[in-house]
């Protein structure tokens, strides 16, 4: 080889990358038929057994969700969607709802066990590690595990209780804690929210569900799992998280999708509640189904998340890795009402091949003496666009507010593209915002460097990505930031030559 | 050890090198010195497959083997190793981290088992001593603030971790003050030996006071235009490149 043909090996050139968990579970599946219209929303309720007040709000929803036009500010481009040919429920049918663990169908089990989550309890004592290797998930997480439209299981319900801890499916909630439902559902992003919200809050599903009473630390993650499987079918769940004075807790969040030719819509919608003194912080490794090399297929993923810091010295922390999805439509946010809350959000968004994402976040601060922080990581390869979007707002009575964004865009080649859109809005003189961006070329200095030192071209940008990333990823607990390296390098493979 | 026979390359596409000839033998120190432009950095460049040079004409053979076939890695892991006029920062890479993943490239090329986490602590921070970095050093992003001489002596540890057999330094005194570059050439001294060669390229004398070469080689306009011994350098001194 001579140099010349050294120089075409370089930056720009792309090879097919790996989606692992693009794999289908063959398994019949109990659908409603396609389309959207005020019969599907009751069918859909009636199927879930709800009560007539739930119905009503999903009624109200979809009826103003009519009036509604679907956003177009985001700088992502797509094909118009056709609301009407989609399935809003399909679920793995099963004879009865599984009363345990041990009989959920064998199929799905063996489904997550390809995915690397365990559908089961492990007695796994402190100290005692590798009891159980087989099923190579950290011990002391909670899974609930969203399979198409419903939860087919939830782990440690039993264990958690003990603590007064409710870790359950939304569905579950509806029936079990049906005050606590309604009186949080829909208190952070109200039925009327955005398009995407409000299309949610007619159709959605399932979801989970967690409420931590005063004064209790979760003794251990919890964690979702969402994962479609059903062709042309949409995922649309709700997470209420619910956090009494005092209380803490850390949830994970992870999604899948099999590889397939379709776009696919998950709109999903999650609210935090942090009452006095509460902590939540909220990971997500986000890695639904990209598309393909030319951009074919994909999830569009239109989600809606956003935390109230209801309580005074209440926290919330967003942590997201975003490697996948076709389009990713997200901006977790923090309203900062009581005084001296704080909100946080550390977000890692990847763009490979014809990826697009539009993700940032709001910082709202309403308290006194709140504080905010945000530090954003774009990565964009191949012909992928990646755009930070953020709002930091502070209010008229939100004295001695804070402020720290920093938003970094690391580019992989020249045909991609890193976008910043930050918006300020500081209405309190007292008020001290910063605001940090860079962009940069990976650079070929840095990778000639890595390489004379003896590394491979792949490890090099590896590490110079992990290097880039490493704030975010230290936010995330420990077992998570393993997954969202490996799955960093796995997303960005073959994305250097 | 090295062979280069007639070399012709060019930075771009400008025509650099211009027939170089030279060979250096294991445990030589050889100093390549010549005024700006004159094609050292190429040359450096060109021994360790940067890209962006092309070689036109010539060959160069590295312990019997076509170097110019080899990919950078591949090159660093048979022993070449540039240190860089301008150290490259890497943020969020511990300077650590760093180099173990990099020695255990080289280690596996060799066919020698990779060092653990806890064995290659005790090698750097042997290493870390004997060139005179601050072990504080060791756990900062690679070279990410740190100051001209701190970047430089991180080169000579890299070096000294990897243990190369051909150690080519480009312009290692460039900004350094004289306690830094006395420190660096220090570190610089205490690697050399019988099994490795060193190519020096410097644009002034004052480095080889302190390293002293066993060959001094005169490069102007792309081509060795004298050869000597350490004497060459001093009088260069004197009279200058243009005589």
């Amino acid at each position: 080889m001579t140099m010349a043909d050294k120089n075409d090996n370089s930056i720009e050139k792309l090879v097919e990358q790996d989606y692992r968990p693009g794999f289908v579970t063959a398994i019949e599946e109990d659908k409603i038929p396609k389309g959207l219209n005020e019969d599907i929303v009751r069918l859909i309720s009636s199927k879930k057994n709800e009560p007539a007040w739930l119905l009503e709000w999903r009624l109200k929803a979809y009826r103003h969700w009519l009036g509604m036009k679907e956003p177009t500010w985001a700088n992502v481009h797509y094909p118009k969607i056709n609301y009407q040919d989609a399935y809003y429920y399909s679920a793995p049918k099963m004879k009865k709802k599984p009363k345990s663990l041990d009989e959920i169908d064998p199929e799905i089990r063996a489904t997550y066990e390809k995915l690397g989550i365990p559908l089961k309890e492990q007695e796994i004592l402190l100290g005692v590690e590798g009891a159980d290797p087989a099923a190579g998930a950290p011990a002391n997480v909670a899974v609930d595990a969203v399979f198409d439209s419903v939860s087919v299981a939830t782990t440690y319900k039993a264990k958690l209780k003990e603590k007064g801890i409710i870790f359950c499916s939304f569905s579950d909630a509806v029936q079990e804690h049906p005050d606590l439902v309604r009186r949080w559902m829909g208190s952070v992003v109200p039925y009327t929210d955005n398009f995407f919200a409000t299309l949610n809050s007619a159709v959605f599903t399932d979801g989970s569900f967690c409420y931590i009473p005063r004064g209790v630390r979760c003794p251990m993650e919890l964690s979702t799992y969402f994962r479609i499987n059903a062709k042309e079918t949409g995922q649309f769940e709700r997470t209420l998280i619910v956090a009494e004075e005092g209380a803490s807790v850390s949830y994970l969040e992870g999604c899948t999708a099999p590889m397939r030719d379709e776009n696919q819509l998950h709109a999903a919608v999650v609210e935090l509640v942090a009452l006095d003194n509460a902590t939540i912080k909220y990971s997500t490794v986000q890695n639904w189904y990209p598309g393909d090399k030319n951009g074919k297929g994909g999830i569009y993923n239109f989600v809606t998340k956003r935390g109230h810091c209801k309580g005074a010295n209440s926290r919330i922390t967003w942590t997201q890795v975003e490697t996948g999805s076709a389009i990713t439509w997200k901006y977790p946010s923090c309203i900062l009402q009581g005084d001296n809350s704080i909100g946080e959000f550390y977000s890692v968004a990847v763009a490979n091949n014809y990826q697009q994402a539009d993700t940032g976040t709001k910082m709202i601060h309403l308290g006194k003496n709140t504080r905010s922080t945000i530090i954003s990581k774009g990565i964009s390869a191949g012909h992928g666009q990646n755009t930070y979007r953020g709002a930091v707002k502070i209010l008229q009575r939100a004295e001695g507010a804070r402020n720290y964004s920093q938003c970094d865009s690391l580019l992989l080649g020249d045909q991609c593209g890193a976008h910043t859109f930050p918006y300020l809005d500081v209405q309190n003189p007292t008020a001290q915002v910063e605001h940090e961006a860079s962009t940069s070329k990976i650079g070929e200095d840095q990778l000639f460097y890595c390489r004379q030192r003896g590394l491979s071209t792949e490890d090099a940008v590896n590490m110079i990505v992990n290097g880039f990333c490493k704030q975010v990823f230290k936010e995330l607990p420990m077992e998570f930031a393993v997954e969202a390296q490996k799955l960093m390098s796995v997303s960005l493979e073959g994305s250097v030559g | 050890m090295l062979e280069i026979k007639n070399l012709h390359a060019t930075a771009g596409d400008k025509p650099v090198l211009k027939g170089l000839t030279l060979t250096v033998k294991a445990g030589e120190v050889s100093a390549i010195m010549g005024p700006n432009g004159s094609g050292k950095s190429t040359l450096a460049h060109v021994l360790s497959g940067r890209d962006g040079f092309k070689v036109t004409q010539g060959s160069v053979h590295y312990k019997g083997k076509d170097l110019l076939a080899m990919s950078p890695e591949e090159r660093a892991r048979e022993g070449v190793f540039l240190a860089f006029q301008y150290p490259v920062e890497i943020p969020g890479v511990g300077n650590t981290y760093f180099l173990k993943n990099a020695l255990n490239a080289v280690r596996k090329h060799r066919g020698q088992p990779e060092l653990d986490a806890h064995e290659f602590l005790k090698l750097i921070k042997e290493k870390a001593k004997l060139v005179q970095i601050a072990e504080t050093l060791l756990n900062r992003p690679v070279n990410e603030g740190f100051s001209g001489g701190e970047k430089k002596r991180n080169e000579i540890l890299q070096m000294a971790v990897l243990e190369p057999t051909l150690a080519i330094l480009d312009e290692t005194d460039s900004g350094l003050d004289i306690d830094a570059l006395r420190t660096v050439s220090e570190g610089v001294n205490s690697l050399r030996s019988k099994d490795r060669a060193m190519l020096v390229i410097t644009h002034y004398q004052r480095l080889l006071n302190y390293i002293v070469p066993d060959r001094v080689h005169v490069l102007k306009e792309g081509v060795i235009e004298r050869s000597g011994g350490k004497e060459l350098a001093l009088e260069l001194e004197k009279t200058g490149y243009s005589r």
